[in-house]
């Protein structure tokens, strides 16, 4: 996609621009049609899929194949799994974030410019550079195949801590703080009842960000839990394209299944969580 | 600097109408006061920085130790080898293979990725109707875990009963084979990833274009610049930070490719030929397949030696191409 070369000098008005909004409307098909069509094959029978025409009404299989995705697989304790997993990590990434991405903006103490640096680096190191190590201490303290060992190292997260130091700056004034400071508050008050007010927009899109990325994480589930016994939602519908598994309408049925939760959260908080990443949310590890 | 408690200040502070006194005029309640100053803002990041040293640094720094070591998972046996892991991970032809496959999808998907997020940004940027519409459309694809991407995406581009097979064999073309050969596989992977993460890269640099200043833009089409010739002479370069930020950002990830070769190519090692095997799929054979964690931690060093050559590398190569402009 690009622009036209010969494009308008003079700036017109609407009638000249029909060609954008048929670009965009180009765009957003190829963003929604692959989800449109799992949808369509989530309500397939199988032999409709080996039919292998392009399928663009749904059929009405979809009870059925729902039905044999939580038979097939643990999907029900998965589920349940990703979302304990998700609400801890969500609420633990705010709570510790803010606290840090406080401190660091609006307070003074020894140290703060080293510690922060340290903080800022590792964001450019790969996760995965400490992976096995992480293993090692996780079957250590006897975590493995228990949800402590996804939930524990994801409470914190430096991405989060840069980004809520940067948001404390832009909305918590330093003279709110001081004038707090001088009416007797506490630090702890003045972080509640200062900093939390100021940063709530902020909070929420980092909420919803650290459920997603737990929501969606697939690498780290897939090695310290048991894939056989209470994994992840994403771990249990990759298992669903293993080897055992050759029906085609399950498979995305179950990766159906997996992205509504995400879908319905989305369609409640999109206009945030754009917002939030056009003011810098980063996204992802 | 109401907070600073450098010697200089703190001297300050004990003056009998120092703000802080005003409300706390007993010893208990300025006392009180000074540690809460002092204190608290340590007790504030303590929570975060335990974690982090735990589960974030050490496990970084322990990965050197363990690299250095022939490291046996399961039998517990270790051994020190010094630089022997590395020096065979230089002779591992499956090593090089990894590092080929990555770097391959990496550039197929990084650079189209980018370029269709300024485009995309470039629309977005024109004062449209329905703005929230757009943004939050083009965003969609961007929640989708990578798993869900990797099983619809090998369905689509399936070679018995893929979509894009179908439709390459109505208009003639025929079937392909996708999965099996390197370049095709590359490519869906690079599909993969861009259906993914235009949409959000456009946000993101739409984001910096609307920081550019008006009137120069005003002032250049007054000129008659073309549309074409002020995006690429005004607005591209007023965005470079922006645009050296995502692309190491999306380099870092690329460096990470998982889920969805391993999911196209049908398991860890990518195929029979290992044609889609990236790094951290051969890190995951090693290390949690094989559990030979002294190789698996090399590895890991080789990717963040990797990671860094890149950074660099992208970082003069886009600084020299938006000021060359």
């Amino acid at each position: 996609m690009g622009l036209p070369h010969a494009t308008i000098s003079r700036p017109t008005r609407a009638g000249s621009r029909w060609w954008v909004y048929f670009a965009l409307v180009a765009v957003v098909l190829v963003s929604l049609y692959p989800l449109y069509w799992s949808i369509v094959v989530s309500t397939a029978d199988s032999t409709a899929v080996a039919r292998g025409t392009p399928m663009l009404i749904p059929g009405e299989n979809l009870w059925d194949n729902v039905v044999s995705v939580f038979e097939k697989v643990e999907f029900g304790a998965a589920l349940r799994n990703s979302f304990v997993v998700g609400a801890v990590v969500a609420f633990a990434n705010v709570v510790l974030s803010s606290l840090a991405g406080f401190a660091f903006a609006r307070l003074r103490f020894r140290g703060r410019g080293p510690l922060f640096l340290v903080v800022l680096s590792t964001t450019m190191v790969p996760a995965q550079l400490g992976v096995v190590p992480l293993f090692m201490l996780v079957v250590a303290l006897g975590w493995y195949g228990d949800l402590r060992s996804v939930i524990v190292p994801g409470l914190m997260n430096a991405f989060s801590v840069f980004w809520m130091r940067q948001a404390c700056e832009e909305s918590v004034p330093q003279e709110l703080v001081d004038a707090a400071r001088v009416d007797g508050c506490s630090l702890w008050r003045v972080y509640w009842h200062v900093a939390l007010p100021g940063l709530r927009p902020q909070l929420g899109v980092l909420a919803m960000l650290s459920f997603m990325v737990s929501w969606n994480d697939f690498f780290w589930p897939l090695i310290v839990l048991d894939p056989q016994n209470s994994p992840t939602v994403q771990v249990v519908v990759s298992q669903l394209a293993g080897g055992y598994f050759t029906d085609y309408s399950l498979m995305i049925t179950g990766a159906t299944l997996g992205v509504l939760p995400m879908i319905a959260l989305f369609a409640v908080l999109a206009r945030r969580l754009v917002n939030g990443i056009m003011s810098g949310a980063p996204r992802g590890r | 600097m109401a907070f600073d408690l450098s010697r200089r200040t703190r001297a300050r502070r004990k003056l009998p109408d120092s703000p802080d006194n005003v409300r706390t005029p007993t010893w208990r309640g300025h006392r009180w006061s000074l540690v809460d100053l002092r204190l608290t803002p340590y007790l504030m990041i303590s929570p975060f920085f335990l974690l982090f040293f735990v589960f974030g640094l050490f496990p970084l720094a322990f990965t050197g130790w363990i690299s250095l070591h022939d490291w046996q998972m399961l039998q517990g046996e270790q051994r020190f080898v010094g630089l022997g892991n590395y020096a065979d991970l230089l002779r591992d032809k499956h090593f090089r293979n990894a590092v080929a496959n990555t770097t391959a999808m990496l550039m197929l998907a990084t650079v189209p990725t980018l370029l269709a997020a300024l485009g995309l940004a470039a629309l977005l940027d024109r004062g449209l109707r329905g703005r929230m519409f757009w943004r939050t459309s083009v965003l969609v694809p961007n929640i989708v875990s990578v798993v869900a991407v990797g099983l619809v995406f090998s369905q689509l581009f399936g070679r018995d009963y893929g979509v894009v097979n179908a439709v390459l064999d109505w208009v003639g073309i025929g079937r392909v084979d996708w999965a099996t050969h390197r370049l095709t596989g590359y490519l869906v992977v690079a599909v993969m990833i861009m259906w993914r993460w235009t949409g959000y890269n456009a946000l993101v640099y739409l984001a910096a274009m609307q920081s550019v200043p008006r009137d120069q833009v005003e002032a250049a089409v007054i000129d008659g610049a073309s549309t074409w010739r002020v995006f690429w002479s005004i607005i591209v370069p007023s965005i470079r930070p922006t645009i050296i930020f995502t692309v190491i950002a999306s380099t870092i990830a690329g460096l990470q490719l998982f889920a969805e070769p391993r999911l196209f190519g049908g398991g860890t090692l990518g195929g029979d030929d290992r044609q889609l095997q990236t790094i951290t799929m051969y890190l995951y054979e090693k290390g949690f397949e094989l559990f030979d964690a002294g190789y698996a931690a090399a590895v890991s060093w080789m990717v963040f030696l990797l990671t860094l050559l890149c950074a660099a590398m992208n970082f003069s190569f886009v600084r020299r191409l938006a000021s060359s402009e």
